[in-house]
């Protein structure tokens, strides 16, 4: 071990909500029919012009009864932690227990009404949606939220690994989500960031990203009852110090976070099996990516980006991607990249384009975001 | 395991006033927007990237100059061995007003990098060439304790080996930046590492 402690963290389940399925086994039966959510939509209310995006039927009921006047961001969050916890034996009421939420944006679409009062402003804080959710389930903690750009998602898996290996709580119910309105969508294009057409991660012709909407949740522990399930073995964060809207010239740093989340695991490049990338299909993003991943020595290992099947879900992409990877873990099954045909770098990452058998005991996870951040978590048997 | 921690020194901007380890170092009771640019013209820095941060990023990058002047020996650490951990209340949500309403002709991508709050901890890692972690956390209030536990994880673990820590919010004209240094090793300045001296430090 690394010296940090000797308390493992295991994975007791998990869910996926998006508009691909509302359970892990739903998402994960899609992506290996290689379905993808993103489709071309003409919504004025959130985009003059037609986008590719992943979204929600506008629709579509997340919750079937929903007395409490939650808002969508809100009724991801619950429908997402609802089936994690379904069968699962976790006690929410127990004192050992802490829900941690993660989004970048929340409820930001309120703003869009163009109201603004006291009322309003509190009604968007995530203190306010992190409130009700726990409520709505009876956690005894005050939640946690994590905001922090794009890696919110895995720095709400590190944050969870680290609360419990201090022996601070027992279980950890950590959940992102977040909703694409007229507020991120006119931000991104602003940027000129967004693909014109479905996003094509690492690929010689990538042009940009696709937004999507989506909600997941993982559930750790450290009770050894779940001693035979997957574990979260390590996990670090970095930042440039470069630029707050563009990436690492080098990637030196994004290979830092990886290089100490291995040793925070206790492993080797070796023994990394595939790696799931934050790939948002960015010229920028994917070049410093690829670019880390070929310092950190793990050029070879097979990788994909899932931003080709639900877009970039923001506060829940780290979790979304985690959650199906594990999948791959369990069922040997490593997901292709779809969008991706020739490499925009072929020397220092190894794309899959197809599905790939690959009996795997770890993978890495990586994510990065606007402010310079990066973080790295890893996974395993 | 456990390591030595303290206070090496901390900055508040709150009504006002700016306070270094709990001694004024000025004061101007005006609008948010000048008490800004006064700090930084009091403090006679040049950084002309200053100009383009939103609010949250000035008064966070300022706390953290007045923070870490005289304080701070940068060549003592690695890159990688200074964190930063912030949090607050309100988000981005005083540029996200501002951005909402740049909509209305066209979207202003200047105002948009900065709604999310994090962005205010890459402005101080460029500034100080902070490689090291970092987190953004939304809170009520300031809880004290989480950030102690935070902290001090970072530290007895050796992720880091100095801690910038605190709270950043802004919400029009509402603001308060309360910052901690946190190192392993003592100073002539430096007070007790522990959840309650934070909140004293923070409710003064």
């Amino acid at each position: 071990m690394s010296g940090i402690t000797e308390q493992d963290i295991f994975v007791v389940t998990d869910n996926v909500l998006s508009p691909l399925g509302k359970t892990t086994a739903e998402n994960f039966a899609k992506l290996k029919e290689g379905v993808s959510g993103v489709k071309e939509h003409y919504h004025t209310a959130i985009s003059p012009l037609s986008f590719f995006a992943s979204l929600f039927d506008q629709d579509e009921q997340i919750l079937k009864a929903d007395e409490h006047d939650y808002t969508k961001f809100e009724q991801l969050l619950v429908a997402s932690i609802a089936d994690a916890l379904n069968g699962s034996g976790i006690d929410v009421r127990d004192k050992k227990t802490i829900l941690i939420i993660s989004s970048t944006k929340g409820n930001i679409s309120l703003l869009e009404d163009g109201i603004n009062n006291i009322e309003l402003k509190n009604r968007i804080s995530l203190s306010t949606s992190a409130k009700l959710v726990a409520e709505h389930f009876g956690f005894q903690n005050k939640p946690i939220v994590v905001s922090n750009a794009c890696i919110s998602g895995v720095l709400g898996i590190i944050t969870a690994m680290r609360l419990l290996r201090s022996g601070e709580y027992e279980h950890a119910v950590v959940a992102g989500a977040d909703v694409i309105s007229k507020f991120i969508m006119s931000g991104f294009q602003s940027f000129q960031a967004l693909s014109p057409q479905q996003c094509k991660p690492f690929d010689q012709a990538h042009d940009g990203l696709n937004l999507g909407e989506g909600a997941a949740t993982i559930i750790l522990s450290t009770n050894e009852k779940y001693a035979q399930n997957i574990k979260v073995k390590g996990g670090s964060v970095s930042n440039d110090a470069n630029h707050i809207s563009g990436p690492s010239r080098t990637g030196q740093e994004l290979a830092s976070a990886i290089k100490l989340a291995l040793k925070d695991a206790d492993l080797s490049t070796s023994d990394i099996h595939f790696i799931s990338a934050h790939g948002t299909a960015t010229v920028y993003n994917d070049e410093m990516e690829a670019s880390a991943i070929s310092l950190s020595g793990l050029q070879k290992v097979p990788l994909n980006s899932l931003k080709g099947y639900y877009g970039h879900t923001l506060g829940a992409a780290g979790l979304i991607e985690s959650i199906i990877s594990i999948q791959s873990l369990k069922q040997s099954l490593v997901l292709p990249t779809i969008g991706f045909k020739e490499p925009a770098s072929a020397d220092k990452v190894n794309v899959l384009a197809e599905a790939k058998r690959i009996k795997a005991n770890n993978f890495l996870k990586t994510a990065s975001g606007f402010g310079g951040c990066n973080a790295a978590v890893i996974f395993g048997k | 395991m456990l390591t030595e921690k303290h206070i090496a020194a901390s900055c508040t901007i709150n009504k006002g006033a700016v306070n270094k380890n709990g001694v004024k170092l000025f004061e101007n009771d005006t609008d948010i927007a000048a008490l800004l640019l006064s700090i930084y013209q009091y403090q006679q820095l040049n950084y002309p990237k200053f100009y383009k941060m939103d609010n949250l990023s000035k008064l966070g990058w300022l706390a953290a100059e007045v923070l870490l002047k005289d304080s701070f020996k940068k060549d003592d650490y690695q890159p990688e061995e200074t964190s930063v951990i912030l949090t607050n209340a309100n988000s981005s949500l005083d540029d996200d007003i501002k951005y909402m309403e740049s909509i209305k002709d066209a979207a202003s991508p200047s105002l948009f990098v900065y709604t999310l709050p994090n962005i205010v901890i890459g402005e101080i890692c460029i500034r100080n060439h902070f490689k090291g972690e970092q987190a953004f956390y939304i809170q009520d209030d300031f809880d004290a304790d989480f950030m102690a536990q935070q902290v001090k994880y970072q530290l007895d673990n050796n992720i880091s080996q100095a801690c910038i820590c605190g709270w950043v919010d802004v919400l029009e004209q509402d603001y308060k930046a309360v910052l901690f240094l946190v190192e392993k090793k003592r100073n002539e300045s430096s007070v007790e590492f522990s959840a309650e001296k934070m909140r004293e430090i923070f409710n003064k």
